[in-house]
């Protein structure tokens, strides 16, 4: 039977399920599937920080959302039109988030008197009216995967296993996703196992078929392909595109990279990833700490490596010890913080812009570092070649603040040519460089840069020693001379501030707003999702994102300025705000959040038009 | 960069024979330790043997942390990091690994390497790391004036225990043979022949050598090792451990050790009391550690019955020639250039063309 087509410019989906449910890897593919077609995407995982959590329960609910679109989309969505609801906990948990008349596709072999009494229903939400609201689709996901797989030789569990392909099937159908990728997948997922591999497949044509036949389903939809920049794109997520930052940054500089690192939610990825590139000269150290993790890596930059450190906040305060000493050093590192919400444990699996301060300011002594972020999935490749930029040509530690929000989402990453990248070949010192051409001075400057010689081991007649200690200027000596000291964190202070960094750009398309909103990192998206409505609606107003969080653009004092209102929003409770006030003058409105969540682009515009109406 | 000889710890040796002498090694730093103090003693013993090495100077690097011994690489007229309480071990495992042409010492102390250091010392001992760490350990805080270590004796007055440290101490030794460390020697820092023996067999060694220097505080606790080096007491104290040798000790030889049936450990006896064929003939290359941990048991409070020398000698793959192996074997599979490489992988996956 033929059914009606109807052409959407942008669909929400979300799948929910039980941790066990495979709900991440649905979302996966289905996201790889639309990727294919050419939408623009953009993603969101959500799940517990428990690995299995009691299996239907509201706290083991994991879900993944996807966005996509025939246009160019900044945000995984605020609402979804669609939810996929595996169980009674993954309907209760995301109901609320439910615009009326959004799509709700349950599985109803789950909504039995035991899983709802889990869950506290007293009623199943199926048959008490309570979902008359919405677009009601029952489908008994589990029975008819288990019916479709009968004639394989399979577990009665692997076989319910599989209704998470029935319900992509039936989601890929619905939205006419090609799916040739899906199946290409499972069977090297499965590869050693190809009775599996063919019951996964049945599973999503079974699921697909039922789209096709039943009469629930009576419309198709298709969102055209997006219309975006000529090019090679792969999907991808922040912290795959941070490994492979580092990795090209190991290529642009020739130089070899180590890292060290201790597993830790949401970085352990980039471990996972690095350790996969050793062709690439990439050395990855699981370490005993964070403290050694850090420390070893300190250790490979001064012999002559791209030094790397990977952690989230927790780790991040445990390394700061070291992080002073490699300010004292003065040798390149780059520690990455994929901040989860805090403070302690907190939320390891929920994100927060939260280590801002820790990152500027959380070190003893005066001991400035620069610090950049990232501000989309994608985006995170860039940062980390900024990040070994910075470090080498400066030769100081950088902190590169990611996020959950960023590391997990996913979005279209038109692939760069590498020669575009950056050039990151570093000189090493190799002789004397003192005036009589006699001794090394190994805390001599370049006038420009203010950095000090790289010698490292190795390197004849430049045998010097460094340390902890305050040095003196130029020789490195151990000095207490109160004059060289002063001298010595001035210059340390200086050679942050010195760091050149491309001034921040401002979008302010009618160039006559009068309210400028200010971001760093992950919120970009929700950000500009919320001025583009808001200009859509005939507001003005100006949008200003800042990837260099220190030293910030020197441009930003003046852009600060042509401005009656300037508006920080931050998932935190405004640490950039508090530098921006303490350093520009500016009575900055500083608008916080701190639900382990992105904003809604919803959110920011309701706040932001009520600012522009008064402004 | 000399072509590769025989290996001496994580370095190699040069063919050419350098001509360095103890004075090449000694920094334009003035040495800064108290007056007596045995690390004195141990600087100069450390700075006549590395010409042994023949590895030229700029291919040694000494790492500390903090503490009066972590003043060290400041001395040695090489490449050397003073760094952070506790950590020399992992900043020194990431230059070690990432640079096998160089030949890496961690130089530290009690405080450093068992205290706030434990967890980086015995992951790197385990690990087998090629480094050379020399603990000085003279059983108090000398920096910081005078607080018990971990390895003061219990009941120590010190001024952080004014009436007696209630906390047991560790034995450096039965540590790092708990972390199966592959090297495991101890020495005193009056003895420069037998430092240097030490020394030489930890230089040769591949993986990580954990050498322990007794060494006197003669501010905070002086006196600590006097029995070891009093000419009238040192030789009935002292158990000088050499491979292959029957351990027989004392100004006559009248202690022995033995393996007593039925023990987990050896004892102290009188030779005269034991047939010749059942005194230990010391061997520091028994693979299970529990013989080199018996032996690190034999002292008791009172330092009598003190091993010195080589205690465990083993041969087990280092964990730098491990990791660098996985890299090597990687690129040796992979063609291109490293940019061909770079375009490949960032082309891998799940792509789409938009025309």
């Amino acid at each position: 039977m033929s059914k009606q087509v109807r052409q959407l410019n942008r669909v929400v989906i979300r799948f929910a399920g039980d941790s066990g449910d495979g709900m991440q890897l649905t979302g996966d593919r289905f996201t790889s599937e639309t990727a294919q077609l050419g939408n623009d995407i953009s993603t969101l995982p959500n799940f517990p920080a428990e690995i299995r959590a009691p299996a239907g329960t509201l706290p083991g609910v994991s879900s993944f959302q996807v966005h996509f679109a025939d246009y160019d989309i900044l945000t995984p969505g605020d609402t979804p039109n669609v939810l996929v609801a595996m169980n009674p906990a993954a309907l209760k948990a995301n109901l609320a988030d439910l615009p009326r008349g959004a799509d709700i596709i349950v599985n109803t072999d789950e909504f039995t008197k035991r899983n709802l009494a889990k869950v506290g229903y007293q009623t199943n939400p199926l048959d008490d009216g309570s979902l008359d609201g919405y677009h009601l689709h029952p489908v008994a996901l589990t029975s008819m995967t288990v019916r479709a797989l009968a004639d394989y030789d399979i577990s009665k569990k692997d076989a319910e296993r599989a209704k998470n392909m029935f319900a992509l099937g039936l989601l890929s159908w619905m939205y006419s996703r090609p799916y040739e990728s899906t199946l290409r997948f499972l069977e090297r997922k499965f590869a050693s196992r190809p009775a599996l591999a063919a019951a996964n497949i049945a599973a999503f044509k079974a699921g697909w078929n039922f789209g096709e036949t039943t009469e629930d389903f009576a419309v198709r939809y298709e969102v055209k392909p997006a219309k975006m920049p000529p090019g090679t794109y792969r999907n991808i997520t922040g912290n795959a595109a941070l490994s492979l930052g580092i990795v090209a940054a190991g290529v642009r500089s020739g130089l070899p990279v180590f890292l060290g690192a201790y597993p830790i939610t949401p970085a352990s990825d980039i471990l996972h990833e690095l350790s996969k590139h050793k062709r690439f000269g990439v050395i990855t150290m699981q370490a005993e700490d964070e403290i050694a993790a850090i420390g070893a890596a300190l250790g490979a930059s001064y012999g002559g490596a791209l030094g790397v450190t990977t952690t989230s906040g927790p780790g991040v305060a445990l390394k700061g010890e070291t992080i002073s000493l490699a300010v004292a050093l003065e040798l390149p590192l780059v520690i990455v913080d994929v901040q989860r919400a805090g403070p302690s444990t907190g939320m390891p699996t929920k994100t927060e812009q939260a280590d801002l301060n820790m990152a500027l300011f959380g070190r003893h002594g005066e001991a400035p570092v620069a610090v950049i972020a990232p501000k989309s999935p994608a985006d995170c490749f860039y940062a980390a070649l900024e990040a070994a930029r910075i470090a080498l040509t400066y030769r100081t530690p950088v902190v590169l603040l990611s996020d959950n929000y960023v590391a997990n989402g996913s979005e279209p990453w038109l692939l760069p040519e590498v020669d575009s990248l950056p050039d990151l070949r570093v000189e090493f010192a190799t002789k004397p460089n003192s005036e009589d051409g006699k001794t090394f001075l190994p805390y001599l400057r370049d006038p420009e840069t203010l950095a000090r010689p790289w010698a490292i081991p190795g390197t004849p007649g430049l045998e010097h020693r460094i340390g902890g200690l305050e040095k003196a200027d130029r020789t490195g000596a151990i000095s207490y001379d109160p004059a060289n000291h002063d001298l010595m964190v001035r210059t340390r202070a200086a050679r942050i501030e010195a760091i050149r960094v491309p001034d921040v750009e401002v979008e302010d398309p009618n160039s006559d707003a009068r309210v400028l909103v200010l971001g760093w990192g992950s919120t970009y998206g929700p950000i500009g999702a919320a001025c583009r409505s808001l200009r859509q609606r005939g507001l003005s107003i100006a949008q200003a994102h800042l990837r260099h969080l220190a030293p910030l653009p020197a441009n930003l004092g003046e852009v600060l300025a042509r401005y009656e209102r300037v508006v920080i929003p931050e998932m935190n409770l405004g640490q950039l705000a508090h530098v921006i006030r303490a350093r520009y003058l500016v009575d900055a409105i500083s608008y916080n959040q701190v639900r382990g969540l992105p904003f809604t682009a919803h959110e920011l515009e309701t706040m932001l038009e009520e600012v522009v109406k008064n402004a | 960069m000399p072509e590769a000889t025989e290996p001496t710890g994580g370095a190699t040796r040069t063919p050419v024979a350098l001509t360095l002498t103890a004075k090449d090694f000694k920094s334009d730093q003035e040495v800064r330790w108290c007056p007596g103090c045995g690390d004195y003693a141990i600087l100069a013993a450390v700075q006549s043997f590395m010409p042994e090495l023949n590895i030229p100077r700029e291919r040694i690097v000494f790492i500390s942390g903090i503490g009066c011994s972590s003043r060290f690489p400041y001395y040695m007229n090489t490449y050397g990091v003073h760094s952070i309480h506790g950590r020399a071990p992992a900043i020194a495992t990431g230059l070690s690994v990432s640079r096998p042409d160089l030949s890496v010492w961690v130089v530290t102390g009690d405080g450093d390497a068992l205290s706030i250091g434990g967890n980086h010392l015995i992951h790197a001992l385990r690990r087998n790391v090629n480094l050379k760490i020399l603990l000085f350990n003279n059983r108090i805080y000398g920096l910081t004036k005078g607080q018990y270590s971990p390895t003061s004796e219990l009941g120590k007055i010190t001024k952080s225990t004014p009436v007696g440290s209630a906390d047991s101490p560790f034995n450096p030794l039965s540590l790092a043979l708990g972390a199966e460390a592959t090297f495991v020697a101890r020495t005193i820092d009056s003895d420069r022949k037998h430092l240097q023996s030490v020394l030489r067999a930890a230089a040769e060694h591949q993986g990580s050598a954990f050498v322990e220097i007794y060494q006197n505080c003669n501010i905070f606790n002086d006196g600590a090792f006097d029995v070891l080096k009093e000419p009238e007491t040192r030789d009935d104290y002292l158990i000088r451990l050499e491979h292959g040798q029957p351990i027989v000790f004392g100004s006559q030889g009248q202690f022995c050790v033995v393996h007593p049936p039925g023990g987990f450990g050896l004892e102290v006896r009188r030779t005269a009391d034991v047939p010749a064929e059942e005194i230990v003939v010391h061997d520091a290359t028994i693979e299970e550690p529990a013989y080199a941990f018996a032996l690190s048991r034999l002292p008791g409070a009172d330092l009598r019955n003190t091993p010195i020398g080589v205690f465990r000698d083993v041969t087990r793959p280092t964990y730098d020639d491990l990791v660098r192996e996985q890299v090597e074997s990687a690129r040796a599979t992979s063609t291109g250039t490293p940019e061909e490489q770079l375009a490949g992988l960032l082309n891998s996956g799940d792509t789409w063309t938009i025309l």
